[in-house]
């Protein structure tokens, strides 16, 4: 062994499923005196149907405002006990977490388990239409009022067909926000929010046998429910679609994306390394063609966005002032066929693979939150069902190859079929790629 | 085993927290006079050196605005014989995260690597800081990135009203610019003046080095030593000239200010004076102050504005702590229609709890509660320790401040917090910024007490 020998990484924990069919995971760190309490449910913005968007993010904000035995704002006696606390919906998951003094874990297990099971007598038409008022200023803080912050909106809505859904953003749109009607919200609670559609970590400073107990304890008692049916659903692209978006913006910026693998299916690690040889770093192949020797982009980026039934690549390249886009899109699609003509080199090769030993080493360094260990096994449980992928997933990006990074970019990166986005300065439409159709988000 | 049913008539008491204590730090010289210190952290075979140059943004020279940060920005651009690419591909080949943070009164260069590349982390750190290339094609280049950077935030509300809201609340002060500088600043910068600049901040005796991991005091100073050792103190002059931290700014008085943004679906909203340093007595007052107003979810500011008046997504308040004067104020982003409203109730807080209603036994409980109870969860890394102890250096703390916190904290009473409120917030001098549309927002504005509402141009 060298003294640089490769650190083991590892996420031991242990899992039980109660007789309601809730699954319970368990992982031990007494560094810090603390227990992070992390739920998921399996239902997020693809459960929803068009004319109805942004249900399910909207609900989970009505999680927070009381339950039948606790009946006023979550935060309160959370907050009170030094707990962090917070939750958040995409398209395939909602999740909520604590993370708890390790004297308090009885408290938040108590409200976790409250608002599971007895939410509906709480909720009121009231509260329902402040958070519905609340939701609408997220909406307009993070998406209308940002630069490029309807891009994605624009972007997912070409991608997909409008009854595919993913076709619509998690946050909905205002008008659906706006018409959601109260009594919707107790069949939603009762399909989704249920046992057998959850699962609970328990991460941190307490025994396994202990956090058994007290989940059997607090959650052993709720009725099981049903597992909803998956969520079926495909899509595909046979063209390039190109679009133009005006915006609030000062320079010009291009999105190009593709239909690409599911999480975890094959190809999905591989497009994750192409994101990040192609954007992430100065060392990064766009990076330093367009930004650094070129100097035609003030920035690029690139991520697969990994999701439950099918993802997509994205790619965004701000224009640095004066250069043209189609320019640019000429020097971007000349990286991407050089990338899957000739594969990654060696030494990037060997880049990505330290970089991705030390993310998953240093993802463990936090028991609770968002993307903390007791997050991550919630996402390897509810999405692959098994809580141990933790290494399998290591193990896709050390087992990739030149050739498979390749294959994967060949495979999906066509320049014929793909979403081109333009996004231009107000009453520039004139400056966007030649061809581009104006579409109408807001 | 037999369970007890869950009782549900009442929550589940929560048990007394265990005494927390930050672990050891050890203080250390090197002999070209560097200060070090260690803090051995043992979870995750990671480890974090930050190293902290005395003077920030608050040391730019005047019309030099954003030259620190341009310092910080040119530092990783090349060491030697290797170029920033290689630099960038360095980095990414020990798997480390590297960032640099200009402050008003210093600069963090911090970088996170694995345990086992502790020795090459250090002295790529080493060579950055201490050998950077500063060649003026990757200075024309990275100041045009950080000028194009800057137009680009015209658009982007919230950055537009926190460069806004330093230059009213510090005026020409060395702390009313943002980190970034202006354009026209940055158009009048030279290589050399970046130079000249890092010869006289980045030096052993301005610098502090802090290393927390998983390993002993000693090899953390082993490493210390061999990546840093052989720094010398430059024969040029240190920085001259009174440190920000010493000016007395002039102080504002009580008026309201719109950006105007054609067409905004939001108001960005800043209200705030400058109200005190970090070196003040009163600090634990303070905080525990702000947290009952506004420094977290369950606060009087957020639960009026969201909670009750859904107005916006969230509010908050804060103190920007630095070494000298520095602003207690309000943020949030609301509805373009509840502009005024929002002001007003904003304010009505921030003047409430100065006496007409004060501070509950409750209250206090609870703000103290949540800032102790859950301290020891903002040391979990590696990261988040070294950068803690950074801040003991920056503000000349004891190295026990972690430890007493929490019963410094818990001996707060309701007449304290009254009495800072009441001596620290004033309402005569409270600046409010809207950042929004005008064309809606300035007629309702103009019939709060803030006097009639005068446009600012939007400055970058």
């Amino acid at each position: 062994m060298t003294p640089e020998a490769a650190t083991s990484i590892d996420l031991p924990f242990t899992k039980r499923t109660l007789a309601n069919g809730l699954d319970v995971i368990v992982h031990e760190d007494h560094h810090v005196p603390i227990v992070a309490v992390n739920v998921w449910y399996h239902v997020g913005s693809k459960n929803e149907q068009p004319g109805r968007t942004g249900f399910a993010h909207l609900f989970e904000h009505l999680m927070f405002e009381g339950s039948e035995h606790y009946n006023s704002g979550y935060f309160v006696p959370l907050q009170a006990a030094g707990a962090q606390l917070n939750g958040s919906t995409n398209t395939d998951r909602t999740n909520y977490w604590e993370v708890v003094p390790t004297s308090a874990i009885d408290l938040a297990l108590w409200m976790e388990s409250d608002r599971m099971a007895y939410l509906l007598p709480a909720l009121t038409r009231e509260r329902f239409e402040t958070q519905r008022d609340v939701v609408l200023n997220e909406r307009r803080q993070n998406y209308e009022n940002r630069p490029y912050g309807l891009a994605m909106m624009a972007l997912t809505a070409a991608l997909y067909p409008p009854d595919h859904p993913y076709s619509w953003m998690t946050i909905g749109s205002a008008e659906d926000i706006r018409a959601m009607a109260f009594d919707d919200v107790r069949e939603f609670f009762r399909t989704y929010y249920c046992p057998a559609n959850a699962s609970l970590v328990l991460a941190g400073d307490i025994e396994t046998s202990r956090a058994f107990d007290l989940a059997e304890r607090y959650f052993g008692e709720i009725p099981p429910g049903a597992r909803p049916a998956p969520v079926v659903a495909s899509a595909g692209l046979s063209e390039e679609r190109r679009l133009v978006l005006e915006d609030r913006v000062e320079l010009p910026r291009l999105y190009f994306a593709w239909h690409s693998p599911a999480m975890f299916a094959p190809g999905d690690a591989e497009l994750d390394l192409a994101a990040d040889l192609l954007a992430n770093g100065k060392t990064a192949r766009l990076y330093r063609s367009l930004v650094y020797e070129q100097r035609v982009a003030l920035d690029v980026s690139a991520g697969q966005q990994s999701r439950e039934i099918g993802g997509f690549f994205v790619m965004a390249v701000t224009a640095a002032p004066g250069a043209s886009l189609t320019a640019l899109a000429a020097a971007v699609d000349a990286e991407i066929e050089t990338l899957t003509a000739s594969g990654p080199t060696g030494a990037e090769m060997e880049r990505a693979e330290a970089q991705a030993e030390a993310q998953f080493l240093y993802h463990l360094q936090t028991v609770g939150g968002f993307g903390g260990k007791s997050d991550q096994l919630n996402a390897y449980n509810v999405l692959r069902g098994d809580p141990a992928y933790f290494a399998a997933d290591l193990n896709r990006y050390r087992l990739a190859t030149h050739d498979s990074v390749r294959a994967a970019a060949q495979r999906y990166l066509s320049l014929e079929r793909r979403v081109v986005l333009s996004v231009v300065p107000r009453g520039k439409s004139a400056d966007a790629l030649p061809g581009s159709v104006p579409v109408a988000v807001s | 085993m037999a369970l007890a049913p869950v009782d549900r008539s009442s929550l589940p008491a929560v048990g007394p927290s265990p005494t927390f204590t930050f672990p050891a730090i050890v203080r250390h010289v090197l002999p070209n006079g560097l200060r070090v210190r260690t803090v051995e952290h043992a979870s995750i075979p990671v480890v974090t050196f930050v190293l902290q140059v005395e003077g920030g943004s608050g040391a730019d020279p005047a019309p030099q605005e954003g030259l620190a940060s341009l310092v910080g920005d040119m530092v990783d651009e090349g060491t030697g014989s290797l170029s920033a690419i290689d630099v960038s591909d360095a980095l990414a080949r020990i798997g480390a995260d590297y960032d640099v943070d200009t402050g008003a009164d210093a600069t963090n260069f911090s970088l996170t690597t694995l345990v086992r590349f502790a020795d090459r982390g250090a002295a790529l750190l080493a060579n950055l800081l201490t050998r950077p290339s500063l060649r003026e094609s990757d200075f024309t280049r990275v100041r045009q990135l950080r000028i194009d950077r800057l137009r680009q935030m015209k658009d982007v509300a919230p950055a537009v009203a926190e460069r806004a809201f330093l230059r009213l609340l510090y005026g020409p002060h060395p702390y009313g610019h943002s980190p970034l500088g202006n354009e026209e600043a940055l158009r009048g910068l030279t290589i050399e003046q970046v130079a000249a600049f890092h010869a006289a901040t980045v030096r052993p005796s301005r610098a502090t080095l802090v290393i927390a991991g998983g390993m002993r005091h000693d090899e953390l100073l082993r490493v210390a030593a061999a990546a840093f050792g052989e720094w010398t103190e430059p024969e040029s002059p240190t920085l001259t000239g009174i440190a920000a931290s010493s000016i007395e700014p002039t102080l504002t008085s009580r008026r309201l200010m719109i950006v105007h943004r054609d067409g905004a679906a939001q108001s960005e909203l800043r209200i705030g004076h400058l109200a005190a340093r970090r070196r003040t007595p009163d600090y634990a007052a303070l905080v525990v102050m702000n947290a009952v107003l506004g420094g977290q979810f369950v606060s009087r500011v957020n639960l009026k504005l969201r909670e009750e008046k859904a107005y916006t997504y969230g509010a908050r308040t804060g103190f920007d702590w630095k070494r000298g004067l520095a602003p207690f104020s309000l943020s949030t982003s609301v509805h373009t229609a509840s502009t005024a409203d929002a002001v007003q109730d904003a304010a009505a807080e921030i003047e409430a709890i100065r006496g007409a209603r004060p501070v509950t036994d409750n209250e206090l409980a609870l703000a103290q509660a949540s800032l102790t109870r859950g301290y020891p969860a903002g040391f979990e890394t590696a990261s988040q320790v070294a950068r803690a102890v950074s801040q003991l250096a920056l503000h000349d703390l004891p190295d026990s401040y972690f430890s007493d916190f929490v019963p410094t904290v818990n001996a707060v009473t309701a007449a304290d917090v009254t009495r800072v409120a009441a001596q620290y917030l004033d309402p005569s001098r409270l600046v409010a910024l809207v950042v929004g549309d005008s064309s809606v927002v300035a007629e309702p504005l103009r019939g709060l007490s803030f006097g009639e509402p005068q446009l600012l141009p939007v400055q970058m």
